[in-house]
């Protein structure tokens, strides 16, 4: 068994595990100054995350096993996800474990937990909350797949690992499927980390919310636990995109400095894809609910055009 | 070929810019607003200038060019200019009333996209290198620009289909044989010029007649005139 490898593997989540609250207040900040106002710090997230894990964690009556277990499964499967992603380095001993189709499996399982403790506290909110969440996951899924197939097809292996590796390769190539792929993912990730023209993360009292209404019963350690959950699924979802589109400097050699380097160009990439979210949520405006299931739609169809563009011009 | 080369290559260029062309007509279909529509009427012509230009470049044909610069000036400028000035002067806003909505619409497109793809792939192997496989996208331009015309209540957006019928239709001229002869070019640019001439006139009328440029009002016979 080679060790540094599983060691670079551990590296590489505990690294994404402890700068992903890191990446949401940056992400906060740049939002803030954009909106003209004063943000709040860096080491906000941090503080936050803090406070919620010393806080006591109340269940609500008449709610099951599933509502406590649910927490602990949804950032398990995030930090699960997190080692099938090429990060830092590609070949990692878990890379081979699951390929992408698993990856958007792993993902759906942490949406039916979800979904099903919001259900099973039953909140009025938390239901139509949860009732929203696979409303458009319905179509967000497909879109996902799509952009991973598009990309599998390309590199002709559905690890993420290859693709990334195929990617570096040809990197100066101009795909016209990648560019559909590479959009249909951009929309997939504004939804399902309820970003703004979807979700407004940043409210807990809109009747439109999503992803809050889910939260709303949860408290303390567990809020805690969740909160960081979809911080990580954030990084996740940039970590991803990165893989499959820009792929460079990934290491695919267990060199020391090549790894160093890795790592920071990860973080150069993040810290620079922070600032086109924030662009993003800052020019959009929230979308009505009943358009959001269209907004997955065009996701999906961009998805099925960069398949289809694939097959006619064969690039 | 070294990977940085490929970057460059015209052909790869060209198969982007095809999909690109796809990717506006979708947009097309989904887009509500007029003015949004007008909007990408113009980038529609740009795209289709770019694209004569490069199989111009490829094919080193004099008179390509000449029709590249055409296509910019009347497709790119001078007709959405057009449109703009109908829009300000009807003082028509807000949203266009789809008969159907926008999501079953692009679903729709799809199931239209697969077909045309069918129909132009035995084609596939007669046609120039260069444009290998842009046939299937301009017919499934052709097929959406339709679909919309169908879709749309207002007049303005059925001429927006119209005109996006001809840009499809142009652009399976230049992938299929690089190019018609200058004369037909210029003969179907003018038609479509003349007819968009012609429907400007009708809008006016239309709206003098029914106080509104949705066409369902003149499916009913009214015998009150």
């Amino acid at each position: 068994m080679n060790w540094g490898a599983w060691g670079v593997q551990t590296i590489q989540v505990l690294l994404a595990l402890a700068i992903a609250p890191l990446f949401a207040a940056w992400l906060q900040m740049l939002r803030s100054l954009l909106q003209n106002r004063r943000p709040a710090g860096l080491g906000q997230a941090y503080r936050d995350l803090r406070r919620l894990f010393h806080k006591e964690s109340l269940l609500p009556e008449g709610s099951s096993w599933l509502f406590r277990f649910s927490p602990y499964v949804l950032f398990g499967t995030k930090v699960m996800a997190l080692t099938l992603v090429p990060l830092v380095a590609v070949n990692l001993p878990l890379a081979r474990a699951a390929d992408v189709i698993a990856l958007v499996g792993l993902l759906a399982v942490a949406r039916v937990f979800q979904v099903l403790a919001a259900m099973d506290t039953g909140t009025a909110f938390a239901d139509l909350g949860a009732h929203r969440e696979m409303l458009v996951s319905a179509l967000a899924e497909p879109a996902l797949l799509t952009a991973f197939f598009i990309a599998s097809l390309l590199a002709g292996s559905t690890s993420l690992s290859t693709i990334a590796l195929h990617a570096q390769q040809g990197m100066f190539s101009l795909h016209p499927s990648m560019v559909f792929a590479a959009t249909a993912f951009f929309l997939v990730l504004l939804i399902e980390n309820a970003r703004i023209p979807v979700d407004n993360p940043a409210t807990h009292l809109e009747l439109t919310m999503i992803h809050e209404a889910m939260l709303l019963e949860y408290s303390g350690r567990h809020l805690a636990l969740l909160e960081w959950g979809a911080q990580v699924k954030l990084l996740l979802y940039v970590a991803m995109g990165i893989a499959l589109f820009f792929p460079w400097e990934i290491a695919d050699q267990a060199n020391p400095v090549a790894l160093l380097l890795a790592c920071l160009a990860f973080v150069g990439k993040l810290f620079l894809a922070a600032p086109i979210l924030a662009l993003v949520e800052t020019l959009l405006a929230k979308k009505r609910l009943f358009r959001v299931p269209e907004f997955a739609a065009s996701a999906f169809l961009f998805g099925v055009i960069g398949l289809l563009t694939h097959f006619m011009l064969g690039a | 070929m070294h990977p940085a080369m490929d970057w460059f290559s015209l052909p790869s260029l060209l198969k982007f810019l095809a999909a690109w062309m796809l990717l506006l007509s979708f947009a097309l279909l989904a887009q509500r607003r007029l003015l949004s529509l007008i909007h990408l009427l113009a980038w529609q012509g740009v795209t289709l200038a770019v694209i004569t230009s490069l199989v111009a470049q490829l094919t080193d044909d004099r008179l390509l060019w000449l029709s590249a610069a055409l296509t910019f000036a009347l497709k790119g400028l001078l007709v959405p200019t057009l449109l703009h000035r109908i829009l300000r002067r009807l003082q028509v806003r807000g949203d266009v009333e789809m008969s159907l909505n926008v999501t079953s619409t692009q679903l729709i497109g799809i199931v239209l996209v697969i077909f045309a793809f069918a129909l132009a792939a035995p084609l596939s192997g007669a046609l120039p290198a260069v444009t290998h496989g842009m046939l299937g996208i301009a017919l499934a331009a052709f097929l959406l620009a339709f679909l919309m015309m169908i879709t749309r209540r207002k007049a303005i957006s059925e001429v927006v289909g119209f005109l996006a019928m001809d840009n499809a239709l142009f652009f399976a001229a230049t992938s299929a044989t690089l190019g018609m002869p200058l004369i037909v070019e210029l003969g179907i640019a003018l038609d479509a010029l003349i007819a968009f001439v012609i429907l400007g006139v009708f809008f006016f009328h239309i709206r003098e007649s029914f106080e509104s440029l949705d066409l369902h009002w003149l499916e009913r016979l009214r015998e009150d005139q």
